[in-house]
């Protein structure tokens, strides 16, 4: 299978702030792919390189095989929902969806109409008087649509309350098992991709700190718990990811394929969340130069 | 038709959650040899879970013989796991409540009666399996 999105070496730089660098990604196609990080990190950074509305400082970037935004046949297989959900408030409804029949070739309006429906949205209500929730699932519908191949949605629950985020992401999946499309959205919460996200990038401070599949990810990191004793006396082989001591006990989380035969040590399994903070910790002692890039959007 | 559910908390991975309901189900006779599991878009937008899960899971119950997938219409049950063993529940559950009744009166409370099951029940599995895989 050919890659969602492929980059190199690939950066930008905002006069002296890098918002991305280094970032080296192969996303595999069939994913729902989970971009955390706290904000600042980059994310909507990468988001914007690969739909092509910036282009990039240094390296490569390729979405399904082309140029972001090299030409109509290209844009027509990426579906994209901004941050906050845009529409058009004074426009209803239909005409959102008659807006999105002229502007895309491939447009479904067999499908679009169904959603409206199935959502229970009133075509002639202007889509300034709907609420948060019914707001972003007209904007999912559009950047459905034109049956992208690809669809990167931009923290489409950030604004949501706790049951229109729930309702939200039960008709992304609900479409993803549909239509087989591939996801990434970003999120700043863990949490609200822990379930639906089979594949996760750590961004922090402008860069990757670690990307995979969930599976993957969640078999090779291991909490250790056991008596305190010096980092260099452990097996080769083990990545410490964070490490915290008292007087008599230390408890690691670190990173290794095989298994852990100590006996002094206690094994546990680590969720997603723990694991994401982890590796977010572990960046943020590294300097604060590129945490407040957000506002350059 | 069973219905799924899904422990935040529980640390289990979400396939793992659906494995066990439905073997839980099987043992108890809630699902039967061809009843069909719920559909995977179905569960996918239940639960909001990625489709990737269930199918995961599916997956996994086939393999062990439990389910099997007809292409095009959906996921049904073709094994059992009661094993003629529901029978045996009456008996083995009056031993277990004379037990815990024994336990309490030694003064055990309900945390040190669940530790002292698990971790027998832990070392009684590991001398089947014949090897102790993880230290701790």
């Amino acid at each position: 299978m050919t890659a969602v999105i492929e980059t190199d070496g690939l950066g930008k730089r905002y006069r002296k702030l890098w918002a991305l660098a280094g970032c080296t990604l192969s996303i595999p196609a069939g994913h729902v792919v989970g971009l955390v990080g706290p904000n600042g990190a980059g994310k909507t950074t990468l988001i914007n390189l690969a739909t092509g509305m910036l282009a990039p400082t240094t390296g490569t970037i390729e979405v399904l095989g082309g140029r972001p935004a090299s030409g109509p046949a290209q844009l027509a297989r990426v579906g994209y929902l901004a941050q906050d959900a845009p529409v058009y408030a004074g426009l209803p409804v239909a005409d959102h969806l008659r807006l999105g029949a002229h502007l895309n070739p491939g447009w479904d309006a067999e499908m679009t109409r169904h959603r409206i429906d199935q959502l229970d949205l009133d075509p002639g209500q202007k889509a300034g008087k709907l609420s948060g929730g019914q707001r972003a699932q007209l904007a999912l519908t559009l950047a459905l649509g034109k049956r992208p191949e690809l669809l990167i949605l931009d923290e489409p629950v950030a604004s949501l309350d706790p049951l229109a985020r729930r309702e939200f992401l039960q008709d992304l999946m609900e479409t993803v098992a549909e239509q087989q499309v591939s996801v990434v959205l970003s999120s700043h919460l863990i949490s609200d991709l822990e379930r639906v996200c089979d594949y996760v990038i750590v961004l922090v401070d402008s860069r990757v700190r670690i990307a995979g599949p969930v599976d993957e990810l969640l078999a090779t990191h291991h909490v250790l718990s056991g008596p305190r004793r010096h980092l260099a006396t452990l097996p080769a082989g083990l990545k410490v990811i964070s490490a915290s001591h008292t007087e008599v006990q230390s408890t690691l989380l670190v990173r290794t394929s095989g298994a852990i035969l100590d006996p002094a040590w206690t094994v546990s399994e680590v969720g997603l969340e723990d694991l994401a903070l982890a590796y977010m910790k572990q960046a943020t002692g590294r300097g604060h130069r590129h945490r407040h890039l957000e506002v350059q959007k | 038709m069973i219905e799924f559910h899904l422990d935040g908390r529980s640390g289990v991975a979400p396939y793992m959650q659906l494995i066990h309901q439905v073997r839980h189900a099987l043992r108890l006779g809630l699902l039967r040899m061809g009843d069909q599991l719920p559909k995977v878009k179905d569960v996918a937008a239940g639960l909001a879970i990625n489709p990737n899960t269930v199918l995961k899971a599916y997956r996994e119950l086939e393999y062990e013989g439990l389910v099997a997938a007809r292409p095009g219409v959906g996921t049904f049950v073709t094994g059992t796991l009661d094993g003629g063993s529901l029978a045996a529940h009456g008996p083995l559950r009056r031993d277990l409540q004379r037990w815990l009744a024994k336990a309490r009166r030694a003064g055990l409370d309900d945390e040190s009666i669940q530790a002292l099951f698990l971790s027998t029940f832990r070392s009684a599995s590991e001398d089947v399996e014949g090897t102790g895989r993880w230290a701790g």
